[in-house]
């Protein structure tokens, strides 16, 4: 019915505020929106996109909700690898991007669900990939067993590596054994979680075993070097009367493994910590069960500029251990030999002329606190005496290592570099991704490839539609608030540091958490040349993110949809014009992925398919080769 | 039809007008007319309308037929009064209700067989009075509810279907209402919503009976080639008399720049209709070259759209009767019921 357009654009528009208006091929606005490039509908899984090892997080929370925990599990462990102990311990950087914490007040307890799929799974042995039959002949070491090394290993054992992992500890796991205390995650978890990477093909667990040289390592001909090493050296505070009160003042971090380990089981009444990130919670939740009854944290910063994350804190003052900000520490004060307090100097949060934050001395007299104990977590640092300076490994003027960002190879080609190791203390799932990469650079590199060509995602996009009204997927979802994590009686969790304080969703309360998904992995397809601008879509959507509209550039084109679309890190996605010369604009922003558009459409010109996208691993990127 | 309830949750930054609500809150139950009909536009309308004019959704009572059209009322203000009467009896049990709360706004909802075929007489009687309404019809030019036979609104030659051409004379509900005596009459698309929603404050806004003819595409029977009332005939021929906008009595009124194009019609509430105007020949204050200037564009066929005609100065049923200006539920039974002794009075000054 080209006739019908034609007429419009030939008289002039009277209106130019009707349905009838604007004009089409507009050179400023924008784009049609290239659906095709996997990245687009990616970045509308809110989680899966800032996930670092980008988990298909709305695919494991149906089946969870569908009761497939084991299934639910192996998403995870496919993509994370340590699902039992990410789901007590992860700094979940999908639940800030959880488009629910944009629509109601907070997102979906993702890390927490995932906690669901591990304690309710079945026998997953069958599942994990089949050990390989025989060796490929090439030879690699890892430096360190924590979660990059462990995934290492993972995505490389089934291909016939042998993998030498040397750890200077006894038992892997890293600093997830080391230094998250055991009210957070019990051991048999990591036991478990460990156990099935290490049991994976031709693996040799060399632990117990320091390495002291990198040369030395080099002239044992291994194919290549992966480092895991961690960021193994805590900050010290060299304040007057560190020397002297030395017995009773600690380091957070070999303080935390020393309990880890059983070398120490007790600490002082009165307890001061140091710091303000999760080290300094560990500490006092640990020195709360090892006899503390009055432990304090002292932080320099505000309340609110602590690294810690919000739920550590929470917890940390839900048990008693009161905060306190704006507090720099100035001496150790001591008597005979023995630590007395620590005395601090106040200030105040200042603008700079150049606007920035600074703490500066408020004027006010220093304020002292006793104490029987303090430990400093006042930040972790990397250190690297073991690897000479001349074996081919360049070092920044920050005595890092140069690292490549996206293949993790050092200036030696033979070595990786991932974790903590690669550019300085993150967490558990950052090095689980930094595993992931550097393995596929390892073995490209070991088959003699270009390690800068990256394998390409799996990407999967399938319709819905089931019935005129229904979907495959459960569109109807739940109003209720996030759900808390039920908590052991305090009293009793106080007393067994081995205790685990959060006993978990039940099933129940899982089903009831997952409800709240959105499953942003459905994606609204749009076809234009259906639309026939009934405006039905438009009409439904209860979050007001469907527009038709002329076109323009996107500054302005964001102001001119049914409501304002703000959130620029939030892509519209645009359509060619219409048959009115309007374009299709949808904000991607608070989408539910209801799926109404689709079922008030009455030309099918919308459609809900799910985007299933997954990284490829070293593994499946060779098997598919082969 | 949609099987879910609408989520609850809305855009972070609605909108909210002067009684704090957002447009959500004028919302009904999720509509069960098919996927894609203009019925549920002109509903998505009213909400709007109501939303942006602070109206108290208990304020309102929305009195329909029967029909698609007719069902609407269920899919906007679920918290407002409302009456689904008998099919074409509308007018009456919206002229009664007026009759006894004249406190509340009146708004008919009806269709094109509801109010040109079976309620023929029942909509001219109705503007006759000068009932205190809006009254909408919903026009697709079929019984969108019986399955899509041609309604009395179906244009000579307009293609069914199946293909086969509708051989009377169409009744036009326009022309009709400004013969009736309507004091404001407005004709719009369901398609064309900015338009629509002005029309709707306008009329809300005016004493006396308001009418608006609504074409609103039978997206099931009616939307095909060769039909007179599909989205795409519509768009073609639809001539906009002119750009209206609602103006509430407290907003400030701009000099406006161009005062040979722009005319601000004053209302009895003290609202203002700015006119932009677009067809030359066109009066929107004088009946006669109204008429005129309908019956000249349709046979041009032409649709024109716009706010056609408004008197501003006009009186409702309850002017013209002198009745009491209290809704009939706050006057005591003394007041209802005098006794025997006034309507001996009364009959004596009968005889
Ligand atoms: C107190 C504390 C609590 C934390 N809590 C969390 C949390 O809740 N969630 C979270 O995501 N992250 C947490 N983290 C951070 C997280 O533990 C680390 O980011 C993560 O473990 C880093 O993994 P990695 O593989 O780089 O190495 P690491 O886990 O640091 O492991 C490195 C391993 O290498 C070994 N090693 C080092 N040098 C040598 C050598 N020369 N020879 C042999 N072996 C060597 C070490 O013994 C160690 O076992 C926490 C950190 C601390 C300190
Ligand atoms: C007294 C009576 N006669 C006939 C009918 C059958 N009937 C139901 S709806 C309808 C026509 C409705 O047409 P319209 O008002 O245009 O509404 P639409 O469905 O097109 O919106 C008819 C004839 C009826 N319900 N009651
Ligand atoms: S799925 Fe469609 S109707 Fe639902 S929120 Fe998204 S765009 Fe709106
Ligand atoms: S409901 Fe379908 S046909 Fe109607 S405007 Fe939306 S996409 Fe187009
Ligand atoms: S039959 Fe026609 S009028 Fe009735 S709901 Fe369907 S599209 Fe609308
Ligand atoms: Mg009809």
């Amino acid at each position: 019915m080209s006739a019908g357009t034609e007429t419009l654009e030939q008289r002039p528009a009277p209106d130019k505020r009707k349905s009838g208006g604007g004009h089409s091929g507009d050179a400023a606005g924008m784009p049609p929106t290239d659906i095709s490039n996997p990245a687009y509908f990616h970045k509308v899984v809110d989680c899966q996109w800032a996930c670092p090892a980008h988990t298909p997080v709305p695919e494991y929370i149906r089946l969870i909700a569908a009761g497939r925990y084991t299934e639910a599990y192996m998403v995870n462990w496919k993509s994370n690898v340590l699902p039992g102990i990410l789901g007590r311990t992860c700094d979940r950087p999908c639940e800030p991007a959880c488009r629910r914490g944009r629509v109601e007040e907070e997102p979906v307890a993702i890390c927490r669900l995932k906690r669901v799929a591990a304690d309710n799974k079945s026998d997953i042995s069958a599942l994990l990939p089949p050990k390989p039959a025989k060796k490929n002949g090439k030879r690699i070491a890892l430096i360190g067993a924590g979660p990059a090394a462990l995934t290492v290993v993972r995505d490389l054992a089934p291909l016939g590596y042998e993998l030498v992992v040397y750890d200077a500890d006894k038992k892997g796991g890293g600093m997830i054994r080391s230094q998250i205390p055991r009210f957070r995650l019990p051991e048999e978890v990591i036991d478990e979680e460990v156990g099935y990477i290490l049991d994976r093909g031709f693996v040799e667990t060399r632990f117990g075993t320091r390495i002291d040289s990198m040369k030395q390592l080099l002239s044992e001909n291994y194919d290549a070097v992966f480092v895991g090493s961690g960021a193994p050296r805590g900050r010290d505070l060299e304040l007057p009367g560190r020397k002297e009160a030395a017995k009773n003042i600690h380091i957070g971090i070999d303080w935390l493994s020393n309990v880890s380990f059983e070398h120490i089981d007790k600490i002082g009444k009165r307890v001061i910590v140091l710091g303000g990130g999760n080290t300094a919670m560990d500490c006092c939740r640990t020195s709360r069960r090892l006899g503390g009854d009055d432990v304090k944290v002292i932080v320099r910063s505000g309340f609110d500029e602590m690294k810690a994350s919000p739920w550590e804190k929470e917890d940390a003052m839900h048990e008693g251990i009161p905060i306190f900000n704006f507090l720099v520490p100035k001496e150790f004060t001591h008597k005979n030999g023995k630590l007395t307090g620590v005395t601090f100097e106040k200030v105040v949060a200042k603008q700079d002329d150049k606007g920035r934050r600074q703490l500066v001395p408020s004027g006010e007299p220093d304020q002292h606190f006793e104490c029987d104990d303090v430990l400093i977590a006042v930040g972790q640092e990397n250190a690297f005496p073991w690897i000479e300076r001349d074996c081919g490994i360049e070092f920044d003027k920050w005595n890092m290592p140069k690292v490549n960002e996206t293949t993790f190879q050092s200036t030696n080609p033979k070595v990786f570099f991932g974790g903590d190791a690669a550019f300085g203390p993150k967490n558990i799932i950052w090095a689980v991704a930094h595993g992931h990469d550097a393995a596929v650079s390892i073995d490209k590199f070991c088959n003699g490839e270009d390690v800068s060509k990256r394998p390409p995602p799996m990407t999967n996009l399938v319709s819905q539609k089931m019935g005129i009204h229904e979907w495959s997927y459960d569109n109807d979802i739940s109003n209720e608030l996030r759900h808390k994590v039920p908590m052991r009686d305090q009293k009793i969790a106080l007393k067994d540091i081995r205790a685990e304080v959060e006993l978990g969703f039940d099933q129940k309360l899982g089903y009831a958490e997952t409800q709240r998904c959105l499953n942003c992995d459905v994606q609204t397809v749009f076809s234009a040349p259906l639309c026939i601008e009934c405006d039905a879509c438009m009409d439904i959507c209860p979050v007001d993110c469907i527009s038709f509209t002329p076109n323009a550039p996107e500054p302005d084109l964001r102001q001119m949809l049914s409501a304002p679309a703000d959130n620029l890190t939030q892509d519209l996605y645009v359509s060619v014009p219409l048959k009115t010369s309007r374009v299709l604009v949808k904000d991607e922003d608070v989408c539910l992925h209801c799926g109404l558009c689709a079922e008030r459409c009455p030309t099918g010109a919308w459609d809900m398919q799910k985007f299933l996208l997954e990284i490829t691993h070293a593994t499946e990127a060779r098997c598919s080769r082969a | 039809m949609t099987y879910i309830t609408k989520p609850k949750l809305h855009h972070p930054k609605l909108p909210v007008n002067a009684l704090g609500f957002t447009h959500r809150d004028y919302e009904g139950s999720v509509s069960t007319l098919c996927a894609g009909c203009g019925h549920d536009s002109i509903s998505a309308a009213i909400i709007q309308a109501c939303f942006e004019i602070d109206l108290p959704p208990h304020r309102l009572a929305k009195l329909s037929g029967i029909g698609c059209s007719s069902k609407t009322p269920t899919y906007f203000l679920g918290q407002s009064h409302g009456f689904n009467t008998v099919h074409g009896r509308m007018p009456s049990v919206l002229t009664g209700a007026n009759l006894a709360n004249r406190d509340l706004i009146y708004m008919g909802v009806s269709g094109d067989g509801d109010s040109a075929s079976i309620g023929l007489g029942q909509f001219a009687h109705c503007i006759r009075r000068g009932v205190n309404m809006v009254y909408i019809v919903e026009n697709n030019g079929v019984y969108g509810l019986t399955k899509g036979q041609f309604s009395a609104t179906a244009d000579k030659g307009s293609k069914s279907k199946k293909g086969v051409a509708n051989p009377d004379s169409p009744m036009d509900l326009v022309s009709l209402a400004l013969i009736a005596g309507a004091s404001f009459v407005g004709r719009s698309f369901s398609g064309d919503k900015r338009q629509l929603v002005e029309l709707i404050k306008a009329a809300i806004g005016h004493q006396g009976s308001a009418f608006l003819d609504v074409i609103s595409p039978c997206i099931a029977f009616n939307n095909h080639a060769g039909s007179t009332k599909s989205f795409d005939y519509v768009r073609e021929h639809n001539e906009a008399a002119n750009a209206l906008e609602f103006l509430e009595g407290r907003q400030e009124i701009t000099i406006d720049h161009d005062p040979g194009t722009t005319v601000n019609v004053t209302q009895h509430d003290g609202s203002v209709l700015r006119l932009r105007k677009l067809a030359e020949d066109h009066d929107p204050t004088d009946r006669t070259s109204v008429m005129n200037f309908i019956q000249r564009h349709n046979a041009r066929g032409e649709i024109v759209t716009g706010l056609l005609y408004v008197e501003p100065d006009s009186e409702d049923l309850h002017h013209r009767l002198g009745v009491t200006k209290r809704p009939l539920n706050s006057l005591s039974d003394a007041e209802l019921c005098p006794g025997s002794g006034a309507l001996q009075k009364i009959n004596e000054g009968l005889r």
